[in-house]
């Protein structure tokens, strides 16, 4: 099945999942809000309408992959699976809890729907590369879509994999960069720079794509564009703010694993809205 | 049956027979696999057979991804490389994962010889031994190894088998059953307990012949699975014999003889001894001048034996 959320429905749904981050990261008392915010659009555009999956049927075989290889984003992940039916939004205030489906950073079939462990940053797009070749290999026509932050490619790991993806023309491969700016520490550009991010991964072999990554319009018709591409991966930098929507956390390297107070937190709810 | 054969020998065309027994093996190179044989597979089974460069944490990556679609995902290179560039790719992508990535990394220890201690590897199984999930498996010799990746081919999970470049005397004849986390017994004594993996599975051998010559009588036990390790074995052998002696091509801080001192110290205390890579690295050479100069020799497992006998007396065991 392919989920068909009209746009509207999806920006109630990013709302929702917006709560839900800021909640779960609340109760937590730890987690990490910032790359989670920033990642909304990218992933619900993903779940709600583009994703071939069933919430039923979290290992079948023909299924569209998600691969978060950002694992420190399970806030977005995990409220995202819940909303689209893999489990109890209930469940969500379990996050990071003893006894817990839900890890702090994402584990594989703890919970349905997890695609893989991450959370040591770089290797996702590696094991994305390795479902596509066995994809291709037994002949199945799924994509897989796999979310980096842009503080991740810093990693050289990440570059290993950027420069296999071309040589293999896995044209059933999407790596999206949350392109928010900010890494734990401080600013991608004052810690590492990687501009010019866009002329980098063309350089390797790569389609590119740059949008807006919370805009739903723009998102959407990129991961279309790419499925039209042909012997090559697409990359779509998605411009992202870190911690979009909760005004004392945009682009504010102190939020990037930081859980709010409970004031804070009805402070970052009224901003979401309902 | 030839005389003598490398361990590595056994990757490839095994590997091969399995693909043609319907198995869905593929592999994943990283510019090594002439040396490991892996690229025989290759020539085989082109589309399946994956280069990535010069690239091991991409190999790790890439391998998982691959088993998680239900491929039987083989990668291989050098022990120095793997798990020595990919150590985290192999805890969080193989070991917390527990895919079907079945590790076979080439010359072990120092036989690889001449091109010296940066290609050397002596660490590779203490790291792979403290990864919970990993099977890890040092074959003795080629037949031994052939049935190591077979096992590990058709048993789920994770495995790190460890072969070797020089060709090695072949000790077991075709009816030999390896089984993973069994000790196999090659003779049996009751003064001493010799326990090896590997290349010094045959110099064991070959120094408990020297010691009865002089009436002191050993059991060998070949412990080529160091993970899960077969502690009721080890067990026996110190209830049984009273003093036992580790035998490895390895750091013996962290390989086969700490993995068998702990359990001695747990469960069985007796004098223990240990044949290996002390606190150091060797050299470039030949790899049996390498071996006889490092003391990783049949007569240096007879003077070790020797000494515990000593301690064992010393302390009123008999």
């Amino acid at each position: 099945m392919v989920a068909t959320e009209s746009i509207d429905q999806m920006t109630a749904t990013a709302r929702r999942v917006r709560r839900h981050i800021i909640e779960m990261v609340t109760e937590a008392g730890s987690g990490h809000p910032g790359g989670s915010l920033s990642a909304v659009e990218i992933v619900c555009a993903l779940y709600f309408r583009l994703l071939r999956h069933d919430p039923k049927r979290p290992d079948w075989p023909e299924r569209d992959r998600f691969i978060l290889s950002k694992g420190h984003a399970t806030p977005v992940y995990y409220s995202v699976l819940a909303e689209a039916g893999y489990f109890p939004v209930e469940e969500l205030l379990t996050f990071r809890k003893l006894n817990s489906r839900l890890q702090g950073h994402s584990k594989i079939n703890t919970a349905p729907g997890i695609e893989m462990s991450a959370g040591s940053l770089g290797q996702g797009l590696s094991y994305s590369i390795g479902q596509c070749l066995a994809g291709r290999l037994d002949g199945k026509d799924y994509r897989v879509y796999c979310l980096l932050g842009d503080g991740e490619c810093q990693e050289g790991q990440t570059w290993e994999a950027l420069m296999c993806a071309p040589f293999y023309k896995l044209d059933n491969l999407v790596a999206v960069i949350d392109r928010n700016g900010v890494q734990n520490d401080w600013y991608v550009k004052e810690t590492m720079e990687l501009e010019p991010l866009d002329a980098k991964l063309r350089a390797f072999g790569w389609h590119v794509i740059g949008v807006d990554g919370h805009n739903f319009e723009q998102l959407i018709a990129a991961y279309e564009e790419a499925k039209t591409v042909k012997g090559k991966p697409t990359a779509i930098i998605a411009r992202t703010v870190k911690g979009k929507g909760v005004s004392f956390m945009e682009n504010n390297p102190e939020w990037h694993g930081k859980a709010p107070t409970k004031e804070q937190e009805q402070q970052a709810l009224a901003e979401i809205g309902e | 049956m030839t005389d003598a054969a490398a361990t590595r020998e056994a990757l490839g065309p095994t590997l091969v027979q399995l693909a043609k027994d319907g198995l869905p093996i593929v592999v994943v190179d990283a510019d090594l696999g002439v040396s490991t044989t892996a690229r025989k597979f290759r020539d085989a089974y082109p589309e399946r057979f994956f280069s990535v460069g010069i690239a091991e944490q991409n190999m790790i990556g890439v391998s998982a991804g691959l088993a998680a679609a239900g491929k039987v995902a083989f990668c291989s290179t050098f022990g120095v490389f793997m798990p020595g560039r990919c150590f985290d790719q192999i805890r969080v992508s193989v070991a917390q994962t527990g895919l079907n990535v079945k590790m076979v990394s080439s010359h072990g220890g120092i036989s690889v010889g001449e091109d010296g201690i940066s290609a050397q590897s002596i660490e590779d199984l203490g790291l792979m031994c403290s990864l919970a999930g990993v099977n890890v498996i040092v074959p003795a010799d080629v037949v031994e190894a052939r049935q190591a990746v077979e096992t590990a081919a058709r048993t789920p999970g994770p495995f790190y088998i460890r072969t070797g470049r020089p060709k090695i005397p072949v000790i077991y004849d075709e009816g030999y059953r390896f089984q993973l986390g069994k000790a196999h017994l090659l003779r049996d004594g009751r003064d001493a307990t010799i326990i090896a993996c590997g290349i010094m599975v045959k110099r064991a051998i070959d120094a408990a012949a020297a010691l009865a010559q002089e009436g002191i009588e050993c059991r060998v036990l070949n412990m080529a699975t160091l993970r899960p390790l077969d502690e009721e074995a080890i067990v026996a052998a110190a209830r049984e014999t009273g003093a036992i002696v580790t035998a490895e091509e390895h750091q013996i801080n962290t390989g086969l003889a700490a993995l068998v001192a702990r359990v001695v110290g747990s469960k069985e205390p007796v004098p223990l001894g240990a044949v290996g890579m002390r606190d150091g690295y060797a050299e470039s050479g030949k790899w049996d001048e390498l071996l006889e100069k490092y003391g990783l020799t049949a007569a240096a497992i007879v003077q070790e034996v020797k000494a515990v006998l000593a301690r064992k007396r010393s302390d009123g065991r008999k």
